[in-house]
């Protein structure tokens, strides 16, 4: 609870905003005017407030990180994801980025919210009150954020390239980022999240090297994969050999496999093998 | 009346052939000379002269209803043109109408290139000639800051201005897409005629970072890289340093090929990172069409430039109803503020 209302409802109001912002934006797309960065940052701001007391909420009662879950996962992507663009998006001031992350987030949230079943247990304790376990898990959760991001900068990048390569320019192509632009902040990202997640790695493997049968070799496995396949991306870029528009189809597919991750990794922690974590009875 | 007290008065590029429009254009020098005179006009309180390439006109506020036709005879007999045929295709507007026109050419509306912006610099520049000069007074201060608000007012909340409507403004635009900030673009032009001369001062005036000529003729190349403030560069040695640029624009007579989708994928390979962009704007083609298929090659011919500079031209002509009615509001506000102002003028003058 917070100012009298439970962190649902807070996650609610969150995703209420950024589906205005989706909403407003598409309109105005429709309408062919360029959208105002201002009302945009405004609405993004505000859903990232909402979803901030959210998630500050749900995590005094579960007592930590709101990594239990796979609604909670959703909920912590989506809002890692709008963090790195309240950064990124008003300091570069990427025409468009504001929309499409409104998009992301309400689409991410909407449906971790519409989904009563993702949420049915609420695990508390789940790094058993290791702070270092609990850094390590919300490092690899934001660097999802950030290739979330990227995947959104990707996905500009491809249509960027197909209104050049298509001779489409008019209409709402016309308000998309230049190339160069899209690619720098893509790389940047990518560098980003894979610090990130690699900083996050080694937390891991430190705590998995004291006890390897506290982690679960799903869970080992697809981040570990995940890890690489961001990792070898970035060295094929960097070295040339990853380009353009295959560079963002690229980001694009990743992001779709560490989407697909996230199950996996999450069942793979009410593994029988595992010690029952504590649990919250939802409300 | 009161509207015979503010008026315009000239000849614009709607009625007015280029042939005519020539013999009307005024000089430097005889701009001043035909100012001194209106100084000294009778019944002429102010006025302003605005005189470009498509139009000259007087805008003038007069107690004496026949100041106008003064105005026209002065004008006539400076530039030696029969005021019966200057009266065919002259423009002669009073009151609101007169101040609705003005906001009009102000925000670019009026222009032979629909929303263009330069004649707003031109408006201003007329005026602050002739406020230097003490031609105006309180009424075209006012009429002429409004004309200003108001053409700012338009361009900023309508599309009028959106899109380059000439071929070497969206080659600029499209180099923008690509590039974003052009400060670091390295530009080549291979040949130095008249419509490559344009596109190059068109990235100049966009800042972009370097200009090379290259044309068949090195003296040629020489010669205009000399007056664009660029470099020249031997034509043969295109295909070996193309990869040293970002933007191409292939402006030829060459008869064949002069860039090869071969010679664009070795560029490309050597710099990988960057894209590179082919304008071709010669007839016949200078870049093989095959080099548009490679990656991060992109390439536009003279009839891609040209039907996007058609939309982007049905795009403001689109808008021109939108931003008539948003004048002709501030027109008629602006006119039933200075009309007490005239009919006192006037009643003085009487008086």
């Amino acid at each position: 609870m917070f100012a009298g209302l439970t962190d649902r409802t807070w996650l609610w109001f969150a995703a209420g905003f950024y589906l205005a912002g989706l909403l407003l934006g598409t309109l105005s797309l429709l309408r062919g005017q360029r959208q105002s960065n201002t009302r945009i940052n405004v609405i993004i701001a505000l859903g990232y407030l909402c979803q901030l007391i959210g998630l500050y909420a749900r995590g005094r009662v579960v007592g930590g990180c709101p990594l239990g879950n796979t609604f909670e996962i959703f909920q912590f992507t989506a809002w890692s994801a709008t963090t790195l663009y309240l950064v990124v998006g008003v300091t570069f001031r990427l025409s468009l980025l504001g929309y499409f992350t409104s998009c992301l987030a309400a689409v991410l949230t909407l449906v971790s919210l519409a989904i009563p079943a993702w949420d049915l247990t609420r695990r508390a304790k789940i790094f058993g009150g290791n702070p270092w376990i609990e850094l390590h898990a919300s490092l690899a959760l934001f660097s999802y954020g950030v290739f979330a991001l990227l995947a959104l900068t990707a996905l500009m990048l491809v249509l960027r390239h197909y209104s050049l390569k298509k001779k489409h320019l008019s209409g709402w192509f016309s308000f998309l980022p230049p190339i160069m632009d899209l690619d720098h902040i893509s790389v940047r990202l990518l560098v980003t999240g894979v610090v990130m997640m690699t900083a996050s790695l080694i937390g891991g493997t430190i705590y998995w090297a004291r006890d390897p049968a506290s982690v679960n070799s799903t869970k080992l496995l697809m981040t570990v994969a995940i890890w690489l396949a961001y990792a070898i991306a970035l060295t094929l870029r960097l070295k040339g050999h990853l380009l353009a528009k295959r560079f963002a189809w690229t980001c694009l597919a990743l992001f779709g496999a560490a989407l697909l991750s996230l199950g996996p990794v999450d069942a793979s922690r009410h593994s029988p093998a595992l010690p029952a974590p504590d649990h919250v009875v939802p409300r | 009346m009161n509207s015979e007290a503010f008026f315009v008065l000239g000849a614009n590029h709607h009625k007015t052939p280029l042939a005519v429009r020539e013999r009307l254009s005024l000089s430097a020098d005889a701009a001043a000379t035909l100012a001194a005179q209106l100084t000294q006009l009778q019944g002429l309180r102010e006025f302003t002269l605005l005189n470009t390439c498509n139009r000259v006109e007087f805008y003038g506020v007069a107690a004496d209803p026949l100041a106008a036709q003064r105005v026209q005879a002065a004008f006539c007999s400076q530039q030696q043109v029969d005021p019966a045929e200057f009266e065919q295709i002259r423009l002669n507007l009073r009151g609101a109408d007169a101040v609705r026109h003005l906001l009009e050419v102000a925000a670019g509306i009026d222009s032979q290139m629909i929303g263009e912006t330069e004649i707003f610099g031109q408006v201003k520049d007329a005026y602050a000639a002739a406020q230097s000069r003490g031609h105006t007074g309180p009424v075209l201060n006012r009429v002429f800051q409004k004309a200003f608000q108001a053409a700012k007012h338009v361009r900023t909340h309508t599309a009028i201005t959106e899109g380059q409507v000439s071929i070497a403004n969206v080659a600029v635009d499209l180099a923008h897409t690509i590039f974003g900030d052009l400060s670091s673009t390295r530009i080549l032009l291979l040949g130095a005629g008249d419509i490559g001369e344009k596109t190059a001062k068109a990235f100049q005036s966009r800042q972009a970072g370097s200009l090379t000529v290259a044309s068949r003729r090195f003296e040629r190349a020489m010669e205009l890289a000399t007056a664009l403030h660029a470099s020249a560069m031997p034509f043969e040695q295109r295909d070996a340093r193309l990869s040293e640029y970002d933007v191409v624009v292939c402006a030829t007579s060459a008869p064949g090929v002069v860039v090869t989708r071969d010679a664009a994928k070795a560029a490309i390979q050597k710099r990988p990172a960057r894209p590179l962009f082919l304008i071709d704007l010669a007839l016949p083609r200078d870049v093989e069409a095959g080099a548009a298929d490679l990656q991060n090659v992109f390439l536009y011919n003279l009839d891609d430039l040209a039907k996007i500079a058609e939309e982007n031209r049905a795009a403001r002509e689109a808008e021109l109803a939108k931003c008539r009615a948003m004048l002709a509001e501030r027109a008629d506000a602006l006119w039933k503020h200075i009309e007490p102002r005239l009919a006192e003028l006037k009643a003085n003058h009487l008086g």
